[in-house]
C-alpha cells in the first residue's frame, strides 16, 4: 500500500512541475511566485475536498455521499446573490476579498454548526434526516437565489453567474495564507481522529463497544468538515463532483478502510486531479473551459453509475 | 455482577421495558429468553449503553453505567448486537484486532497483538487470519465478531441471539465454547437466545421476559416447565428431562 502511496506521491510532483515550468515565460522572479500561490491553493483546496469527502462518507456510512448534497454550494451562491441583492453589485464587489472570503465562510460554517448541532443533539441522533434536511435546504437556497437573481440587474446578475462556478485559473491567492491556516488546523484534527472514524466504519453499534463517543465525534466531524468545504468554496468557488469522484477513486486505487491510507490517497488524487487536469487545460489546450465543468460531468457520470449500481456500502 | 434497578424504557408511548429490577449472576453463563417483542435486546442495549437510559440503574461490577467513561466501560463490557455492519473489506484478523481498540486507541502494542493472535486460536480463526470478511459464510462472520468480543477481554460479555445464521453443528460448538470461555476465564455471559432447549441446555442461569417484564429467573431445572412456556410463551408443549436438563418437545 505504501508504494502506491509512493507512487501517486511522484505522479504528483511531476504535474506539479509541469504546472509550474510548461509555457512559463518571462523572469522566474515573476512567474514562480505567481504560479507557486496558486499551486498551493489547488493543494489546499485538493486536500480540503477530498478530506471532507472521506470523513462525510465514513460518519454518513455511505459511499455514494458528497458534502455538496448538503446544499453548502447553494448557500454560497444564495449569500453571493443576497448581498448583491441586499446592497448592490458595485457596493459587494467593492469590498475586499479578504472581508467578503470571511463573510462566507463564517456564514457557511455557521448554517452547518447550526443544522447539525441541533438535529445531532436530539435523543436519536438520525444521520438520514440529516442529511435529507441538507437536500431540502440545499433546494430551498436555490430557489431563494433563482427568485433574487430574477429581479436584480442583469449585468449584475452575470456577474454572479461567474462566481458560481469553482475557476481554478483566477484564484484568490491573496486569501490564501488565512484559507491554509484554517483548513490546516481543521485536517490535524481530522487526521487525529482517523483510528476513531476507522472504527465507526463498523457501525454505531460496534463504535460504542468500543468505547468511541459517537455522536461527539460524528458532530465534531461535521464541524471540521464544514469548515474545510466553506473555505474550499469560498476560495474557488463550488464544485459538486471532485470528492465523490476522486474518493471513488482512491477507494480504488488503495482498497483499505484505515483512513490514515485513505486520506493520504485521496488527497494525493485529488491534488493530481485538479493540478494535472488544470495543466492540460490551460496551458496544453490553452482551453478557457473551467476545469471544473470536465470534473463535473465526469463526477456526475460517475455518481450515476455508482447509483445504478447501488453501490452503497 | 450486573445489577439493574428499577429500569423503564419507553419509545413513543409504548413501553418496552416496565420497573425491571435484576442482579445478573457474576462469571456465569445467563441466558435471557422470551418471545420476540418482549424487551430482550432492549435490555442488553441499556446495559451495554448503545441506548440511553431513561430511568433507573445498571452498575456493571463497580461501574454506574451512565455516569462512567466510554472507554472504561468498554474495558470492562463488550456487546455483540444483533444487527452488524462490518466493513467487507477488511481481513478477519483486522476486525479481531479493532476489539483492543479500548485500550490502545489505534495503536497496538506486543500486547495487544498476542490478545489478537489468542482469540484467534480460541475461536479457530487462524487459519482464516488473512482471509477478507466477504468471503467468509454468514456463520464464519459470527464467530470473527465474537472473537473480536473476545479480544476486547472485558468481565462481561453480552451478545444478542448469537445463534443466528449458525447451523446445528456452529450452535452448540459456540455454546460449548462459550462456556468454557466463561468457566475458564471467569467471565459473565449473557446472551439472548430463542431456543430454549440451548438456554437450558448450556445456561447456568435463565431469566424469562415477556412484554417488558422478567417473568422467571432461576436455573434452567427450576424454571423451564410447561407453566413457563404456556405463560410466557403462550404456547403448549411437552417437556422431558434428559441427564436432569429439561428439553421442550415441539
Amino acid at each position: 500500500m505504501n508504494r502506491r502511496l509512493i507512487w501517486l506521491a511522484v505522479i504528483l510532483f511531476v504535474c506539479s512541475v509541469a504546472y509550474m515550468s510548461v509555457g512559463a515565460r518571462g523572469p522566474l522572479s515573476f512567474v514562480l511566485p505567481f504560479r507557486g500561490a496558486k499551486l498551493a491553493a489547488l493543494i489546499l483546496v485538493a486536500v480540503s475536498v477530498s478530506t471532507s469527502t472521506v470523513v462525510f462518507q465514513t460518519v454518513t456510512q455511505n459511499k455514494i455521499l458528497t458534502p455538496s448534497i448538503m446544499g453548502f454550494d447553494a448557500l454560497y451562491v444564495l449569500i453571493l446573490t443576497g448581498a448583491v441583492y441586499s446592497f448592490g453589485g458595485m457596493v459587494v464587489f467593492g469590498f475586499s476579498d479578504q472581508f467578503v472570503f470571511a463573510v462566507s465562510a463564517s456564514s457557511m460554517t455557521l448554517a452547518a454548526l447550526i443544522l447539525f448541532s441541533t438535529m445531532l443533539q436530539s435523543a436519536k441522533a438520525d444521520l438520514l434526516r440529516l442529511v435529507l434536511t441538507g437536500v431540502v435546504l440545499g433546494g430551498l437556497f436555490r430557489a431563494l437565489t433563482d427568485f433574487m437573481q430574477r429581479i436584480i440587474d442583469p449585468n449584475e446578475f452575470a456577474v454572479i453567474q461567474g462566481a458560481s462556478y469553482a475557476r481554478f485559473s483566477v484564484l484568490e491567492t491573496d486569501l490564501l495564507m488565512i484559507a491554509a491556516a484554517t483548513c490546516i488546523i481543521s485536517m490535524i484534527l481530522l487526521w487525529r481522529m482517523r483510528f476513531a472514524l476507522d472504527v465507526i466504519v463498523l457501525g454505531r453499534e460496534a463504535a460504542v463497544n468500543l468505547g468511541v463517543n459517537v455522536k461527539r465525534t460524528q458532530l465534531l466531524v461535521l464541524m471540521l468538515m464544514s469548515v474545510l468545504v466553506a473555505v474550499s468554496t469560498a476560495l474557488v468557488g463550488p464544485i459538486a463532483f471532485l470528492g465523490l469522484l476522486v474518493v471513488s477513486v482512491a477507494r480504488l486505487v488503495t482498497p483499505v478502510e484505515q483512513h490514515g491510507v485513505l486520506l493520504v490517497s485521496a488527497s494525493l488524487i485529488s491534488a493530481i486531479t485538479l493540478i494535472g487536469g488544470q495543466t492540460i487545460l490551460e496551458r496544453v489546450f490553452r482551453l478557457s473551459t473551467p476545469l471544473s465543468v470536465v470534473i463535473d460531468l465526469l463526477g456526475g457520470a460517475l455518481f450515476l453509475i455508482l447509483l445504478l449500481r447501488g453501490y452503497r456500502r | 455482577m450486573i445489577s439493574i434497578r428499577n429500569v423503564s424504557y419507553q419509545i413513543g408511548s409504548t413501553m418496552i421495558l416496565s420497573d425491571i429490577s435484576l442482579e445478573i449472576p457474576k462469571g456465569k453463563v445467563t441466558a435471557l429468553i422470551g418471545p420476540n417483542g418482549a424487551g430482550k435486546s432492549t435490555l442488553l442495549s441499556l446495559i451495554a449503553r448503545l441506548e440511553r437510559l431513561q430511568s433507573g440503574t445498571v452498575r456493571v461490577g463497580n461501574l454506574l453505567v451512565g455516569e462512567c467513561s466510554n472507554r472504561e466501560l468498554a474495558q470492562h463490557l463488550s456487546i455483540l448486537p444483533q444487527t452488524l455492519d462490518q466493513a467487507p473489506r477488511l481481513s478477519v484478523r483486522e476486525l479481531v484486532s479493532f476489539g483492543r481498540y479500548p485500550y490502545h486507541q489505534g495503536r497496538p502494542q506486543a500486547e495487544d497483538n498476542r490478545a489478537v493472535d489468542h482469540a484467534l486460536t480460541v475461536f479457530g480463526l487462524a487459519d482464516l487470519a488473512q482471509r477478507p470478511l466477504d468471503a467468509l459464510s454468514g456463520g464464519q462472520r459470527q464467530r470473527v465478531q465474537i472473537a473480536m468480543n473476545f479480544a476486547q477481554d472485558t468481565e462481561y460479555m453480552l451478545l444478542d441471539e448469537p445463534l443466528n445464521n449458525l447451523d446445528i453443528a456452529g450452535a452448540r460448538s459456540l455454546m460449548a465454547l462459550l462456556c468454557d470461555v466463561s468457566e475458564r476465564h471467569s467471565k459473565t455471559i449473557v446472551i439472548v437466545l430463542h431456543d430454549i432447549n440451548y438456554a437450558s441446555r448450556y445456561a447456568d442461569h435463565i431469566v424469562a421476559m415477556q412484554n417488558g417484564t422478567i417473568m422467571a429467573e432461576g436455573t434452567p431445572s427450576e424454571i423451564v416447565n410447561a407453566d413457563l412456556l404456556r405463560d410466557v410463551f403462550q404456547t403448549n408443549a411437552e417437556i422431558m428431562h434428559v441427564d436432569g436438563v429439561p428439553i421442550v418437545l415441539v
